[in-house]
């Protein structure tokens, strides 16, 4: 029934085999993706035991498992791992490796700058996790008001950890911004004009034009803190003249479009899941398109509304408040026409289906609740309370986190090669949506009952454990059903039925390559002509009733290019720049002599890589001229 | 147990509370709003129980009864409040008639869009009979308009109480004659002054209850929160700026409040109550907070001799330091370290003690007291009343 393409399992088993110097040195986007999603995960683990504990102390009033400054170090990392080690790389990871796939190119436009961004990013990350090791965890909050950063009420080192390293992979975010706008804007497939770009591919592009305009003023914020802890200066010192809102301004001018950063890539997964397993186009691809676009600028209009209890004034509330509701309109959009994706389809219901239903209907509570927090009268009772812990984990858990792993079980067979496992997974999905509503939904009552967020014990008579011991016993769901996707991924990954390159019989490009793709992604360049070029071809024309009935479709991809096709060659340079990088932060903890060494370091790997051709001898290149060499 | 119909009586009851009692001891649940929806879904749902049978009338008494024990965590155990939706003042009912508006606003949206999914999901789900491919629709304009329309139109009324209430809240207190209070947020604690009486007091607020009270809002070191949840919102203190909240208490009561913003190691334990009292009683508070009784001077002096009065003020003593609370009549206070523990000879000695080991971080040091010293200060510190 379903038409397969030619090539069916790869030839090409060789995208991940090789040593360990083979991935240091790697420059190919599929690898860097596989590299973002193991160390996405892997923090993911890390962040979920710090949720655990957490959730321990708070199980019962006046807990004593941890200690105040335990507790206030693990919301912290919690937080600040969940955000720019999880839920980022974990959307970079799909970015990495579907873009290029997607848009029917053979790299991104900036190969070993790539590397360079994921090096960054896990240097980065390592040391952030270092400060668990100096026995100084940052303790500030993700948020990292000040004046509490202050030396003066905060001499440890763990604020330094914490602004150096977000400060590294504030670098990689940068680095990678540039390289996927440029990938998106200048690589597409001949034929693939803008408005037959993916929804994925397009919220991608969103989601770069934001790290792009919001880590310069968040970049500036660290840069003020890191004078005023490291050299005297007074940004943010009340005492001396300096004024600590400062840091509210430009922490949520990042903050607030950094919300956009991380749920807009799960927009973009669902839009790509919902049609295939509907068996119909995305309602409205152009309404998509543009109600992203519009939540992402408005998104850089609404960061005042963190602040409804800062005092202000009356008139800056209104204006934020009212901006605020204004993105509910192109949300709401969304919304409806994801529903609209699905009415009248034949709906397959596969595991990816489930978490993007999960993820809309999840995210529906969240954006609800979202729009409560809009008004100010009514934020002022919730703002710092659990109301917003619920609010923003029915975002980012029931949003972000849900939309990720529709992605994770969609490309799947695209990226291993292999089926992942349908009992498990909704054995997974029904794990996660009773132990995140478990969770999250209690928080909702004990935040309108009172309870304040960042405290680490309560007293017995405010009536507050029973809603908390539910929220950790759902906890604990949730840690079981990310146990089982383990298991499911192991499974697959050992005993997995090999995957064919289409088993969903998807409208996209990356459907025509095989499973894995082979190193050159496509044999020859595709030609695109629709919006949904594969399933044109499959289908072709004739029940389609869109404005594309004339065009032809992609086809799949023959298993062996025709001609020769260079790619650019491995290179150690982006690790080691990365690295040196990664010691001018870090050595700033040490000496500077530290730091010096890492400018040592990074001019050398910089000015090596400058000079060293993008294809050198001995670089992986396939095709007829190549056969005999490989 | 009680009777279903007499259950259902009770809930259709309009001039009944949200309490309702369930359990035979009598022991009273509360159900949360957010629950309202559910409360009146199972009771449409439940009603024409004379029309099924007997098994069915079992089953849905058992599942009423679940559901209801359910979502209202109804047990022995005292209920919640709600603290934030049951306030006892002006300003936290504006804030509960916006929150009324948009919860019922949201709930609807929220009923009709998951009905929606839901019913696609079933309606739409794929057939062994379905041809191949679904009809290729790629979008409906006017739908998608109407769709981009109507979340605006919604939007229109929920910004209207929205705005009125922001400039209510934030405009001058109502009402003549407020009373004027000053609030300073410390590590880890609050400092209360009321710059018309002459006093100055710290972790229990005493207001008249019926009187406005302004707060000018303030902090010694880092930004703090003050939240009350029964008398209204949060509002910073932000050190080097002053903040305004107004709040008219409208019932005598004890209240408990926190503070909101990450503020270090003890921001849990920087809590507070609030007295709301009726006039003579507030009257007689300030009088006793004025003029309080002289203390007796043996006890005075070790509190000098000890180091305390470095940073404790007791009107009325030499004692005139101004970096912890102010602790005169500090006997009359119902708890301890910024109501953390109650007010106790045995717990204020195990705060003489050891500070930071009753509350982590304490900025108060321990000044290494032998247990005699400890028995005469707090003697003398119970004493002052």
């Amino acid at each position: 029934m379903i038409p397969r393409a030619a090539t069916a399992t790869s030839a090409h088993g060789s995208l991940y085999a090789g040593g360990i110097r083979s991935w240091l040195t790697t420059v190919d986007h599929k690898r860097i993706g596989v590299l973002y999603g193991i160390s996405a995960l892997s923090y993911f683990v890390v962040g979920g035991v710090e949720a655990l504990i957490i959730r321990l102390q708070l199980a019962s009033a006046d807990g004593t498992l941890v200690g105040a400054d335990t507790f206030n170090q693990l919301f912290t990392m919690h937080g600040t791992t969940m955000v720019f080690l999880v839920l980022m790389p974990l959307s970079a990871a799909l970015f990495n490796y579907m873009i290029p796939l997607m848009i029917g190119a053979r790299d991104v436009a900036f190969p070993r700058l790539n590397a360079f961004s994921f090096w960054t990013f896990l240097f980065g990350s390592i040391l952030l996790n270092l400060s668990f090791f100096a026995g100084s965890p940052p303790n500030a909050g993700w948020f990292g008001y000040a004046n509490l950063t202050s030396r003066q009420y905060n001499p440890g080192m763990g604020i330094d950890f914490w602004l150096l390293s977000v400060q590294i992979m504030g670098v990689a975010s940068i680095a990678s911004a540039i390289n996927f706008t440029v990938t998106i804007l200048n690589m597409r497939a001949p034929g693939m004009s803008l408005m037959r770009v993916p929804l994925f591919v397009w919220m991608a592009l969103v989601v770069q034009v934001l790290m792009l305009l919001a880590f310069p003023p968040i970049t500036v914020a660290f840069i003020f803190l890191l004078f005023d802890r490291f050299f005297g200066t007074h940004f943010y010192i009340p005492s001396a003249g300096g004024t600590p809102i400062l840091w509210q301004h430009l922490f949520w001018i990042f903050g607030h479009p950094e919300v956009y950063i991380l749920i807009l890539p799960s927009f973009g997964v669902v839009s790509e899941v919902l049609p295939t397993f509907s068996r119909k186009p995305l309602f409205g691809a152009p309404f998509m398109i543009f109600s992203g676009i519009l939540i992402g600028f408005l998104g850089f209009g609404v960061w005042s509304h963190h602040m409804f209890t800062t005092g202000l004034g009356a008139v800056a509330d209104t204006a934020f408040s009212l901006a605020t509701m204004l993105i509910a309109i192109p949300t709401g959009v969304k919304i409806f026409n994801w529903i609209a994706t699905l009415w009248g389809g034949h709906i397959h219901f596969k595991t990816p289906l489930y978490f993007a239903v999960g993820m809309v209907g999840l995210f529906i509570i969240g954006g609800l609740s979202g729009i409560m927090h809009a008004s100010p009268p009514v934020d002022i009772q919730q703002h710092d309370s659990y109301f917003v812990v619920a609010h923003l984990h029915y975002v980012f858990f029931g949003g972000t986190v849900f939309g990720l792993f529709a992605g994770i079980y969609y490309w799947w067979p695209k990226i291993t090669g292999r089926m992942i496992g349908e009992g498990l997974g909704k054995l997974h999905f029904w794990l996660m949506v009773i132990g995140m509503n478990l969770t999250f939904f209690p928080m909702h009552f004990l935040g309108l009952d009172g309870m304040p967020r960042r405290i680490y014990t309560y007293a017995a008579d405010l009536g507050w454990d029973r809603w908390n011991l539910i929220a950790t016993v759902g906890a604990f769901v949730i840690a079981v059903s990310v146990l089982v996707f383990f298991i499911n991924a192991a499974r697959s990954l050992i005993a997995g039925e090999k995957a064919t390159a289409d088993p969903w019989d998807a409208a996209t490009l990356e459907w025509t390559i095989s499973s894995p793709p082979p190193e050159y992604n496509f044999a020859e360049v595709p030609q695109v002509n629709s919006a949904r070029p594969y399933w044109l071809y499959k289908h072709g024309p004739t029940r389609d009733i869109s404005r594309h009935t004339k065009a032809e479709g992609s086809q799949p991809q023959p298993e062996n290019p025709s001609q020769r096709i260079d790619l650019p060659s491995p290179s150690g340079w982006p690790i080691l720049a990365a690295l040196g990088l990664s010691l001018v932060g870090g050595g700033a903890l040490v000496g500077l002599w530290a730091v010096l060494i890492g400018v040592a370091i990074l001019v050398f790997g910089v000015y090596r890589w400058a000079f060293q051709p993008l294809e050198r001898p001995g670089h992986p290149s396939f095709g007829p001229a190549s056969t005999g060499r490989r | 147990m009680r009777s279903l119909p007499e259950i259902q009586r009770q809930l259709l009851d309009p001039d009944r509370s949200w309490r309702v009692p369930l359990t035979p001891t009598g022991s009273a649940c509360t159900l949360p709003p957010f629950l309202r929806v559910f409360e009146h879904w199972s009771i449409r749902l439940f009603r024409p129980l004379d029309a099924v049978s007997r098994e069915q009338s079992i089953l849905h008494k058992t599942l009423l009864a679940a559901l209801l024990t359910l979502i209202a965590g109804c047990s022995t155990v005292e209920p919640p409040e709600w603290r934030t939706l049951h306030p006892e003042s002006d300003f936290g009912h504006l804030i509960l008639n916006v929150y009324g508006d948009l919860f019922w606003w949201t709930a609807g949206i929220f009923v009709v869009v998951e009905l929606l999914l839901v019913y696609a999901l079933l309606r739409f789900r794929s057939r062994r009979t379905d041809s191949e491919v679904p009809e290729q629709v790629h979008g409906f304009t006017a739908l998608e308009i109407g769709w981009t329309l109507l979340p605006a139109a919604i939007l229109f009324f929920i910004a209207i109480p929205t705005v009125r209430t922001i400039f209510q809240l934030q405009g001058p207190p109502p009402g003549g004659d407020p009373l004027e209070i000053t609030v300073i947020g410390h590590q880890w604690w609050w400092e209360f002054q009321y710059p018309e009486l002459g006093i100055v007091t710290a972790n229990e607020l005493h207001v008249p209850v019926g009187r406005t009270a302004n707060l000018a809002l303030s902090s010694a070191d880092v930004i703090h929160s003050f939240w009350v949840p029964q008398l209204g919102g949060k509002r910073d203190l932000n050190p080097g700026s002053e903040n305004r909240l107004w709040f008219t208490p409208t019932k005598t009561g004890v209240y408990h409040g926190q503070c909101a913003e990450l503020c270090g190691t003890s921001h849990a334990n920087m809590r507070m109550r609030v007295f709301v009292d009726d006039s003579a009683t507030f009257a007689e508070w300030t009088t006793s907070m004025r003029e309080p009784a002289t203390p007796d001077s043996a006890g005075a002096m070790a509190f000098q001799m000890s180091g305390c009065a470095a940073c404790h003020a007791i009107a009325g003593t030499p004692a005139q330091g101004k970096v912890g609370p102010n602790l005169t009549n500090v006997g009359r206070r119902t708890t301890l370290a910024a109501s953390m523990i109650p007010n106790t000879p045995e717990k204020m000695a195990d705060w003489l003690r050891a500070p930071d080991s009753v509350k982590p971080g304490a900025l108060m040091p321990d000044l290494n007291l032998d247990e005699q010293r400890i028995r005469d200060l707090v003697q003398f510190l119970e004493g002052l009343r």
